[in-house]
């Protein structure tokens, strides 16, 4: 009896230690903070400031800590979800794959959160809401915008005479001329404006909001040939170049520095007019704060445009199978909604703050170069590009043609832009799996 | 299972039949798989713009730059066999090339090739003479592309020396004796003797050049200007300038692992296989007429 009392009081000894041990394993599980990884693709300064930020959500979340990386592109993204580590949340400086994200699941949808949460669709601006979104699933958020327009050096435009930023293409076209200068030997010494495809921030979708022209119509076709701002771009794209001289231009171009550095074309005066997104106020201040310059909508073909731009910016999501979706939930939206973290990084990267509210945050530092870029965002006439299922080669092959009309290989502008529609149409359709239209 | 059959199966084999199978697939590395049948090789075949450009040039760099390079090679192994000192030297200058990585050896390149502050344009200005764009221009960027090329043929050309140097001296003798001169002995002797290696060096380049893609794709990106956007997509800078550098294997890369269209690449990829087997065989087949190996078999 004694023995098996005994039995008895070990295993009951037994089952109590288990139990405290299993306990204390339990007390500190909960209490280890969940670790989540965030990828971003912002590097140096700029991601010290987005650290900055998420280091103020770990401070007041015990619950988690976040490791950032910087440095990320959507090929790094995609690679990692495939071998299935990816982040437990993903940014991308852009929404060109907004398509893929969204239509192959790769990031998950993010609509029923958005409603658990009580976050209407208004709380965004509506460009925002449309570059984040494809085929009805809202698998990204905008988190802070980019917009575009005209930087110019008023110590070159008060050496040319010139007493204020350009409005119309007409006056940009006469401006430049006038602030372009030539050493004897003909080649360019300094370039009054330079709209040359594929030089710094020149691409077909930032330059068409000037004319107002449209990329598909309701049944989501290619229109390019149909839209007449298309074609009067390119013209007018064509003729500034041949008055330069397309091989000088290309010449003068290979001697610039690079422009996400110091040596950038417009910060050391190189030219005098720029067309640049709004992070170019934070490089200046950091690389060249004495720099004479001001800030302006880009000149357009027609009036009533003036004052609005290209929109488009950073994106970010959580792509399938993370292990946190919750905390992961927790994070974006934070980042994407909290009216002072907005704040806090527009200031730190000088982005456009992406929700209404923001947008007029007394958080915000006020600067004079910056508010017209904010000013840019809340226009009504402000455009972005398509979101299709053929990504970011959609709007490379504009680019393509672009480069080509521009250095005179292309012979006939209306039959070429037919041809790109037809050709941009089997794109998506061949990205959904389609085949030959 | 022997460890080569394993690495034969997992590194060969499997990823052959899985491009295989995924060129008949619509597969965007995200979601499974989905059969598709023939369209992505109609597409390949019937729409897509880049495709016959990209054969283009590559076939002008096989055409081009492969029988420059293996008659540069030849000619600088032919010079240091006959060298008496400094022979030691000589080679190492030579083959130093060879060594620097592809990447490192491009971004040079585009930089001393650069027409507005390049060295080599500078020195041409002194000399009264407008040097080309180089990268910059459609019609120079595939010859500035042939002279990285031939910079770097330090491993041909240390092959191509052992060759020349293994050919016997009594066969030299002999068409000496026979009144031979330099230019004949060259045709009658060397050349003979060093034919195997020479068609190596052919398919091993022809291989290359079809496969051709790291300074492609390096120099467009850093002539373009658009090299250094951290996180920026590369795809509207390949090709660079004008799609003069775009070469096949560039468009299949832009494809897989930009547009994710991986069922796509693998067409492209198995397309490639086609067109490197059938080049290659036709090299061998032709190669009978020309090529001498020693003793009685072939």
């Amino acid at each position: 009896m004694s023995r098996t009392r005994g039995v008895l009081a070990l295993l009951v000894l037994c089952a109590l230690g288990i139990a405290a041990v299993g306990a204390t394993a339990a007390t500190a599980n909960k209490s280890a903070p969940t670790k989540l990884t965030v990828w971003v693709g912002w590097s140096a300064r700029e991601l010290s400031v987005f650290k900055k930020v998420t280091a103020e959500y770990d401070k007041a979340h015990p619950n988690v800590t976040v490791d950032v990386l910087g440095g990320i592109n959507d090929d790094k993204i995609v690679a990692a979800i495939r071998a299935g580590n990816a982040p437990d949340v993903a940014s991308s400086f852009n929404s060109y794959d907004v398509g893929i994200y969204c239509g192959t699941g790769g990031w998950i949808d993010l609509s029923s959160k958005l409603k658990s949460s009580g976050i209407p669709s208004s709380t965004f601006p509506a460009a925002t809401n449309y570059y984040t979104q494809f085929g009805g699933k809202k698998c990204a958020l905008p988190l802070l915008a980019d917009d575009y327009g005209l930087y110019y050096n008023k110590n070159l435009f008060k050496t040319a005479g010139i007493a204020g930023p350009p409005k119309t293409i007409a006056e940009l076209t006469a401006d430049a001329k006038k602030l372009t200068k030539f050493n004897p030997d003909g080649s360019i010494k300094v370039l009054g404006f330079d709209p040359f495809v594929g030089f710094y921030e020149n691409t077909p979708e930032r330059w068409v909001t000037a004319w107002g022209a449209n990329w598909l119509d309701s049944s989501n076709k290619s229109i390019l040939a149909k839209q007449p701002g298309w074609s009067n771009w390119m013209k007018w794209l064509k003729s500034y170049i041949n008055w330069i001289g397309y091989k000088k231009l290309v010449k003068y171009q290979a001697g610039l520095g690079d422009e996400f550095s110091a040596s950038n074309a417009f910060e050391v005066g190189k030219v005098a007019m720029n067309y640049d997104g709004e992070w170019r106020v934070a490089f200046i201040q950091a690389e060249h704060p004495n720099l004479n310059y001001g800030t302006a909508p880009m000149p357009v073909a027609n009036p009533k445009l003036y004052g609005s731009g290209y929109i488009n910016g950073t994106i970010i999501g959580i792509p399938k199978n993370g292990k946190h979706e919750a905390e992961a939930w927790d994070l974006v939206k934070y980042l994407t909604t909290n009216t002072h973290a907005l704040a806090e990084l527009s200031n730190g990267l000088r982005n456009v703050p992406s929700t209404q509210k923001s947008l007029t945050s007394s958080e915000l530092t006020p600067d004079a170069h910056f508010a017209t870029f904010l000013r840019i965002f809340g226009n009504k006439y402000s455009s972005t590009s398509p979101i299709t299922a053929a990504g970011v080669s959609y709007t490379n092959a504009v680019q393509n043609f672009a480069t080509k009309w521009q250095a005179g290989k292309v012979s006939n502008l209306s039959s070429g832009l037919a041809k790109l529609d037809s050709q941009l149409d089997a794109m998506v359709k061949q990205a959904g799996g389609g085949g030959v239209p | 299972m022997s460890p080569w059959l394993v690495g034969f199966s997992v590194f060969f084999a499997y990823p052959l039949v899985m491009s295989a199978y995924l060129s008949f697939n619509h597969y965007d590395l995200l979601s499974s798989p989905r059969w598709v049948g023939l369209a992505n090789y109609r597409y390949l075949f019937t729409v897509d713009p880049q495709v016959w450009t990209t054969v283009k040039n590559t076939l002008w760099l096989i055409a081009v730059m492969v029988p420059l390079q293996v008659v540069f090679a030849y000619g600088i192994a032919m010079l240091l066999a006959r060298a008496k000192s400094g022979v030691g030297v000589l080679r190492t200058i030579f083959y130093l090339p060879a060594l620097a990585p592809p990447v490192a050896a491009t971004l040079g390149f585009v930089f001393i090739l650069n027409p507005a502050t390049g060295p080599v344009n500078t020195i041409l200005a002194h000399l009264g003479i407008q040097g080309p764009l180089w990268f910059q221009d459609p019609a120079w960027s595939k010859p500035s592309l042939t002279l990285l090329g031939l910079w770097g043929v330090g491993n041909t050309m240390v092959i191509f020396l052992a060759a020349v140097l293994d050919v016997p001296r009594h066969l030299y003798e002999s068409a000496e004796l026979d009144g031979a001169g330099p230019l004949q002995r060259l045709r009658w002797v060397t050349l003979p003797t060093t034919s195997p290696v020479i068609l190596f060096a052919v398919i091993l380049g022809v291989i290359q050049g079809l496969q051709y893609f790291t300074q492609a794709y390096v120099a467009a990106g850093v002539a373009s200007g658009q090299a250094s956007q951290a996180g920026d997509v590369t795809a509207g800078t390949l090709g660079y300038p004008l799609d003069s550098t775009l070469v096949y294997p560039v468009l299949l890369f832009q494809h897989g692992f930009t547009d994710f269209q991986m069922g796509y690449a693998s067409a492209m990829a198995m397309l490639l296989l086609a067109v490197s087997f059938g080049v290659i065989s036709i090299i061998l087949i032709n190669s009978r007429r020309w090529v001498h190996y020693g003793g009685a078999a072939r």
